[in-house]
Order: C-alpha cells, then structure tokens, then sequence
C-alpha cells in the first residue's frame, strides 16, 4: 500500500455526488502527514478534556457541534485540550459546515504544523463522502492480466493466457456496441468486502489497446467517447482457453463455477477458442444469460424443469398405452 | 522460480520501445515472465502492461521467470536491462 497523505486526499479527483469540496486553510506543513485508517474521528470529548483511547491517526471533523464548543472554550481563554489535539500526529482536522477556526486556533495550528481543511458540506454529509472514498483508498486491489469490458451493462472480465485473443474478442466488443474499461491490466478493488470493481491501473494509460500486426492503438479516439467507460462493477468472469478435445466442457451449463479475486466469488464461464467459433458472441449471450439469472431466470434450469415435465406427460401417455394394450 | 532485482539504467524510462523488446525477448521462452513493482504485478509478455508499471529512470522492479526455461529467460531479459534496450 503506498503511503496516502493530506495532499492527495486534497488533490483526489472525485465525481461531483461525493466531492469532498476540501481547502486547505492552515497548517500547509502538515500536509505530508500521512492518513493511515479509513476510520474518522469526532474530536467532542478530547475537546472535554478526555483523552482515553483518542484515535489520534484518524482525521478529526469539526462539525457544527465541536465548532461552537471550541468558540465557548475560547471565550474561556482554556485552548489546552485543543493544544494538546495538536500535539498528537493527526493527519488533519477538517471543519465542515463552511464554519472558520479562530484567530487564535489558526495559530495554534500553524505552531504544531497540523493542517487545517474546510469544507462548505454538512458534517454528516461529509463523514459519509469521506468513509466511502477513505474505504476505496483503503481497499485491498490486485492488478491481474485481462481485459475488462462492460456487455450490456455486466461487467465482463475476460483472462486466458497471452496470445489466445483476449484483446481481438473485446475488440470485437467494442465494434458491436460494448465498451472497454481497460485492456491487459485491470486493477480489482475489494470494496467493503462486498463487491469487486475494475479499473485500469494508469488513467492516462486507460482505453489504449495492443493489437497485434497494429500496434498500440487509442479506442477513445476511434470509437467515441461511447466505447470507453472508466470503472465498472465486475460481474462475470470469462476465461479463454485454447480448446482441447480431451477436456469436458460444460454442455449444460447447470453446475455454476466461480473465480475468486480478493475473497470475492464472481460467476466464471470456461470459453474454448478454436478458429471459427464466435466468441464475442458467446460473451454476449453469457452476459445476456446472467442479466436473466440476476432476473430470476435461470435458463438451464428452466430448460431441465420443462424436460422433466414433459417426460412425467409423456411416461404418464405411455402407461396408459401399455395399459390398453395389456386389457 | 528465478526472483532478480532490475534497475531501470535508460535515462527515459521503459517505454513503448524498451517494453516492446522485453515482451519479443520474453516471447522467444517457454516460461512465464511477471515483473513486479511496489503493489503491481503484471504478466512480462504484454506491452501495455509493461507500460503501466511506470517505471521511470533507476527504478527497481522485481523479476520473476517461472517455467522449463527460466534461467535462460531471467538472463536474457537481464542482460537487456543492463545494456539499457541499447539506448
């Protein structure tokens, strides 16, 4: 896990629904300090006085409450217990509400080298936008070798060895409508242990292709804005192998495999690859079939419960044949 | 399994060119190639993988070589670290 710091929290690139809306307005020495835990603190009781089991590695959020506390202490000319907050390593104190530290408070800040961050959200608005992207930042990942792209809203992982046509078949994809997330690396995020989501490992790097006999090529620039996404939840997961005829492959497709990544199963569907045979229409309909499955339709099931239907039916007529011919 | 420590000696970095040997290099053995650096693990015998680890002027990145001829691949890709892709 490389180290997070202040600034990089200042300076990560979020969406505008969980934009943390973060400046900093003191204390810019502090801003190497290093955030080492998803976990937020609301600094009411060292602010008392109560020191015990103070989470001093965690961010400190001043909101509306612990703002006008600190105001009634400062009137009180009694700043100890937020000069002794200081002198604890905290990565930051953040004031959310848009509210303002005193003066003095500022001051006490820039002497202890702790930054000061302001934000115009609502403390509780803010706490849930910073323990949602804190748990990413925190997040277990893997980089495996893959491609990533998202058929009719599933998100597919296609691995296989190099070679067998990974980057070919989502190229494919990408013409018949699909987009691409990333192509030959993809970074797995283990989000709250509960779902997986794929990225590419490097953002300026996103979206380019290796294509053999062509080189690297740049699909957000051939394709349009609509072919490229930039993460995705992964769904399903394919696996390209070349065919070998002594294996047995699933001609049913009753039993469910899954792939583990980071402790987290996906459904996994075993492709062989020979010349001639279609695979980016396989992949469409294994993400067709598990849009079905997630509806509740589970089609080779469905197809065994009509089958033993029809055969009770028919075993039933057969009797009642027999039972004819023996009168 | 052969595990070596390479140091990145071109000025540039491993880029487009530099990857690409790697991955022709790699390709004439049997034996998987991985490099590793800090948190990222990527398969040696893709271009573009190489090309995300980002590695810049003397940095280091971990080998692994890994199959029947791996001694001879860990070698060969050394040696072309060392002469810096002939840069």
């Amino acid at each position: 896990m490389p180290d997070f710091t202040v600034l990089e929290l200042l300076d990560l690139d979020l969406k505008q629904h969980n934009h943390l809306q973060l400046s900093c307005i003191a204390g810019r020495t502090g801003l190497s300090r290093k955030i080492t835990t998803s976990k937020i603190s609301r600094p009411g009781l060292p602010l008392s006085g109560f020191f015990d089991e103070f989470s001093n590695n965690s961010i400190q959020v001043f909101g509306r409450g612990e703002q006008v506390y600190l105001d009634k202490l400062e009137s009180e000319q009694n700043l100890a217990s937020i000069e002794r907050l200081f002198s604890y390593d905290i990565p930051c104190c953040v004031f959310c509400d848009g509210g303002n530290p005193s003066d003095r408070v500022i001051e006490l800040a820039e002497e202890s080298g702790t930054s000061i961050l302001k934000t115009d959200l609502l403390s509780s608005d803010f706490s849930r936008r910073l323990y949602q992207t804190l748990d990413e930042v925190f997040a277990p990942t893997q980089t495996i070798h893959g491609v990533f792209v998202e058929v009719y809203g599933i998100g597919v992982l296609i691995t296989g060895e190099s070679g067998v046509g990974k980057s070919e078949t989502a190229l494919e994809l990408i013409e018949r409508g699909h987009r691409l997330i990333s192509d030959d690396t993809v970074k797995l995020r283990n989000i709250s242990d509960n779902y997986l989501i794929g990225m590419g490992e490097n953002p300026l790097l996103a979206h380019h292709m290796e294509i053999r006999g062509l080189g690297i090529i740049n699909l957000a620039n051939l394709y349009g804005v609509g072919a490229i996404r930039d993460r995705k939840q992964v769904q399903l997961s394919i696996h390209l192998e070349p065919w070998d005829s002594q294996k047995n492959y699933d001609r049913v497709g009753e039993a469910t495999m899954e792939d583990t990544y980071l402790g987290i199963s996906i459904p996994k569907v075993v492709i062989p690859v020979k010349p001639g045979r279609n695979i980016p229409v396989i992949i469409e309909t294994a993400a067709r079939n598990e849009r079905l499955k997630k509806l509740g339709y589970y089609s080779a099931k469905e197809f065994d419960q009509s089958v033993l239907k029809w055969l009770e039916s028919e075993s039933a007529r057969k009797m009642y044949y027999i039972n004819e011919e023996t009168l | 399994m052969v595990t070596r420590e390479l140091k990145v000696y071109n000025r540039a970095g491993i880029h487009a060119r530099p990857a690409a040997s790697i991955v022709k290099t790699a390709n004439k053995y049997q034996s998987e190639l991985y490099l590793e650096k800090e948190s990222m693990k990527i398969n040696g015998k893709s271009i573009m993988g190489i090309i995300t680890l980002g590695a810049t002027h003397q940095s280091t990145i971990t080998m692994i070589c890994e199959g029947p001829d791996e001694q001879q691949m860990a070698d060969a890709i050394q040696t072309l670290f060392e002469n810096r892709f002939e840069e």
